[in-house]
C-alpha cells in the first residue's frame, strides 16, 4: 500500500434519498498533483466533504494507513488532511500573520497558548515568503483581494504541515496571472506532498495536472493523464453532449 | 516597530485606572457613594468575564446571575454561620424562623470553613460551567439557542432558591449580613476597605483578561467566534476553546457575586434571575463588548443610570434598559467603544470602496 497516499473504496455519500457519491474508487498515490473534474452535481465537493468528515458517508476511506470515515473533523485534521473552500474562509479580523499562526499551532500546549506570540514562528515566515504575502502579515486577512485570500489558505495548510491538500476551485475568480502564480504555488507544495484540487478551468487542468479523475452522477467516470481523459469517449460526451454547452468548458458551479 | 508611546499606552492606562480607583475615588466620594460604586465595580467584575466569552468568544452569555449567584450565596452562607457563631447560635437566623428543625443541613456545613466558603465562590461557579459547557459546546449548541439555554438556567436557579426558604431564605434571600471575616460591616471604615479589596479585584481581573486577549488563545478564541468550522478543520476542537472562556466568565461573575454580598449585604434570587442577567451583559454591550475597558466603564455607568433613574422613573428603566440593549446590538454591535472607528469609516470612503471590490471579485468565483 502507499504510505501516504489517499486510497477510496466505495464511498457513498447519500442526503435524504438522493445519492451525491455513489461508490467512488479512488486511489491517489503519494505526491500526485490530482484533479478532479467533472460537471456540476457530479459530487465533487461532496467527495472532499466525505473525506474530511464535514459529511457521513459509507465505505473505506484511508489515508497513510488510517481510516478516516467516522472520526470528526478535528481529528482527519491532525492526521495531516487539510482543506480550502469554494469561496476563502480565513479569519477576516485577525491579521494575516495571525491567520498563519493559528494554523501551525493546533498541537501547542496550554502553556504556550496563554502566552503572547514572541516571535514568528519559523514554517509560519516560510509559508508567508511561499505565498509572496510577506509585505501583508500585519494586515488584517478581510482586506486582502479573493486571489490573496486563497493564497493564505494554502499558506495556512503548508504550515498546519498538511501532507495531503484538498483544494476546491482554488483559482475560480483569478486573473489569468493569478492562476499562473497558484499553479506555480501548487507545483512546489505538490513537490513533497499529496495534493487534489477540484477545478472546472480546463487551461488551469491541463498546465498543472498530473493526473485526472472525472466524475459524474457520483461515479468515477475516466481516470487517466490529462491526454487519456480528453481523448475518452465518455468523458467527451458527457461535456461536449450538452446541448447548451458547446465548449469543453463548463460553467462554474454555485457560483 | 512599536514607539515607546504605543508600548506605555496599556500600563498607563491601566496605572491611570488604578489611580482613579483606589487614589481618588475614596477621596472625593462620601461614604455613601463610594459604597455605591463598590457596587457598580462588581457588575463591572462580570462584565470582565462578558467582554471575554461574549466579545471574544461570540459566546451570548445571557445567564450570568447563575454563576453571579453562586458566588453571592456561597459567600454569604458563610458570613451568615459566621454571624451566627458570633451570637452563640448553631444556625442563622432565617433558619431558626423558617426551619423545621434546628440542625443544619450537610451542604451548608463545610462553608463554616472560611477558606472552603472562599474556594467555592469561585471553583463552584467554575464547575457548574464546565459541565454546562461541555455538554452544550460538544452538542454545537450555540447562538440564540445558547442564550435561551443560559436563561432557563438563571430561571431555574432563581426558581429553585424562592422554593427553598428554609435552608435558603427563599424569596427574601440571605440578608442583614453583619460581618466580614470578622469585620463589623456598619463601620465605614470596613466599607471602605471593602471598597479596596472590589476595586483591586477588578483591576487585577482586568489585567489576567487582557493577558488573555493577547495571548494566542485570544487570537484562538476570536478565529472560533468568526469561523468554527474553519478552526476544526486547522485541527483545533472549538467546543474547548470555548470551554475555557465560559468557565473563565463563570468564575469572574462568581467572584463578583462574593464580593456583591458584603458590599451591599444581601444575596437573593431577584438579583441573580433572568432580569438581572440581562442586566449583566447591557452593559458590556452598550460600552463594548469586544472592548475590556469598553466593557468595564459600559457596566459601570448602565449601573449608575440604573440607581440613578429607577428612583426617579421606576417604570420606564426596564423599557429604557432594553432600548439600549436593541440599539447596543442592532447598531453599535462594537459598543461605545467603536464609535470612533466607525465615524472614521463613515468619513473617509475610500475603505468601503475597497471592500466592495473585494466582495465582486468573490461574487465572481
Amino acid at each position: 500500500m502507499s504510505g501516504e497516499g489517499l486510497t477510496v473504496r466505495d464511498l457513498r455519500v447519500s442526503f435524504d434519498g438522493f445519492t451525491a457519491v455513489d461508490g467512488v474508487d479512488l486511489d491517489i498515490g503519494p505526491g500526485d498533483l490530482r484533479f478532479l473534474i467533472g460537471p456540476n452535481g457530479a459530487g465533487k465537493t461532496t467527495l472532499v466533504d466525505a473525506v474530511t468528515g464535514l459529511v457521513r458517508a459509507s465505505g473505506s476511506v484511508r489515508f497513510a494507513g488510517q481510516e478516516l470515515l467516522g472520526r470528526p473533523v478535528h481529528r482527519i485534521a491532525r492526521l495531516g488532511i487539510g482543506r480550502t473552500f469554494q469561496t476563502a474562509t480565513v479569519f477576516e479580523e485577525l491579521t494575516v500573520l495571525q491567520n498563519l499562526d493559528i494554523a501551525a499551532g493546533a498541537g501547542r500546549g496550554p502553556l504556550t497558548m496563554l502566552r503572547r506570540r514572541g516571535s514568528v514562528p519559523e514554517p509560519v515566515s516560510r509559508a508567508l515568503e511561499t505565498t509572496g504575502l510577506t509585505g501583508l502579515r500585519d494586515r488584517p486577512a478581510g482586506i486582502l483581494a479573493h486571489g490573496q485570500k486563497q493564497w493564505l489558505e494554502i499558506g495556512m495548510l503548508l504550515v498546519q504541515d498538511v501532507r495531503l491538500l484538498l483544494l476546491d476551485e482554488p483559482v475560480a475568480g483569478m486573473s489569468h496571472e493569478e492562476r499562473e502564480a497558484t499553479g506555480e504555488l501548487l507545483r512546489r507544495v505538490a513537490e513533497d506532498r499529496t495534493v487534489v484540487v477540484i477545478e472546472h478551468d480546463m487551461d488551469f487542468m491541463r498546465s498543472y495536472a498530473r493526473s485526472v479523475s472525472v466524475l459524474h452522477a457520483g461515479k468515477v467516470l475516466s481516470e487517466g493523464t490529462v491526454a487519456e481523459v480528453q481523448a475518452d469517449a465518455k468523458v467527451q460526451e458527457v461535456y461536449l453532449g450538452r446541448a447548451a454547452e458547446p465548449a469543453a468548458v463548463p460553467v462554474p458551479e454555485e457560483a | 516597530m512599536k514607539t515607546i508611546t504605543e508600548r506605555l499606552r496599556v500600563p498607563g492606562a491601566f496605572l491611570l485606572g488604578a489611580v482613579l480607583l483606589l487614589g481618588i475615588a475614596p477621596v472625593a466620594l462620601s461614604d455613601f457613594r463610594l459604597s455605591l460604586l463598590a457596587k457598580y465595580l462588581c457588575y463591572a467584575i462580570v462584565a470582565v468575564g462578558v467582554s471575554l466569552a461574549w466579545g471574544r468568544g461570540g459566546l451570548m452569555v445571557l445567564g450570568q446571575g447563575v454563576f453571579f449567584g453562586l458566588g453571592g450565596y456561597a459567600m454569604a452562607m458563610h458570613l451568615k454561620l459566621a454571624d451566627a457563631a458570633d451570637t452563640g447560635e448553631k444556625i442563622p437566623d432565617f433558619m431558626q424562623l423558617y426551619g423545621t428543625s434546628d440542625a443544619l443541613p450537610w451542604w451548608w456545613k463545610p462553608f463554616a470553613n472560611p477558606a472552603f466558603a472562599l474556594a467555592m465562590t469561585v471553583l463552584l461557579p467554575m464547575a457548574v460551567a464546565a459541565l454546562v459547557g461541555f455538554l452544550v459546546f460538544r452538542r454545537r449548541v450555540k447562538g440564540a439557542y445558547f442564550a435561551i439555554l443560559s436563561q432557563a438556567l438563571a430561571a431555574a436557579l432563581s426558581i429553585w432558591l424562592i422554593g427553598q426558604q428554609a435552608t435558603t431564605g427563599g424569596t427574601n434571600g440571605l440578608t442583614d449580613i453583619q460581618g466580614f471575616f470578622g469585620y463589623s460591616l456598619d463601620d465605614p471604615v470596613n466599607q471602605r476597605m471593602v471598597y479596596f479589596v472590589i476595586a483591586a479585584v477588578l483591576l487585577l481581573l482586568m489585567a489576567l483578561a487582557r493577558q488573555l486577549f493577547v495571548s494566542r488563545y485570544g487570537e484562538l478564541l476570536v478565529a472560533v467566534r468568526d469561523s468554527e468550522e474553519r478552526v476544526r478543520f486547522l485541527g483545533y476542537d472549538p467546543a474547548n476553546v470555548k470551554l475555557v472562556a465560559y468557565v473563565v466568565a463563570a468564575g469572574m461573575a462568581g467572584l463578583a457575586g462574593a464580593l456583591f454580598v458584603p458590599a451591599v449585604g444581601i444575596i437573593s434570587p431577584a438579583l441573580i434571575g433572568i432580569v438581572p442577567s440581562i442586566g449583566f451583559v447591557i452593559g458590556a454591550a452598550v460600552g463594548g463588548r469586544a472592548s475590556l475597558v469598553g466593557a468595564v466603564l459600559g457596566a459601570i455607568a448602565v449601573a449608575w443610570a440604573q440607581s440613578t433613574l429607577s428612583d426617579e422613573f421606576p417604570a420606564a428603566w426596564t423599557y429604557l434598559q432594553g432600548l439600549l440593549f436593541v440599539l447596543a446590538v442592532g447598531f453599535l454591535p462594537g459598543g461605545l467603544a467603536s464609535l470612533g472607528t466607525v465615524l472614521r469609516r463613515r468619513r473617509t470612503p475610500a475603505t468601503p470602496k475597497e471592500e466592495k471590490v473585494v466582495v465582486m471579485a468573490g461574487e465572481a468565483a
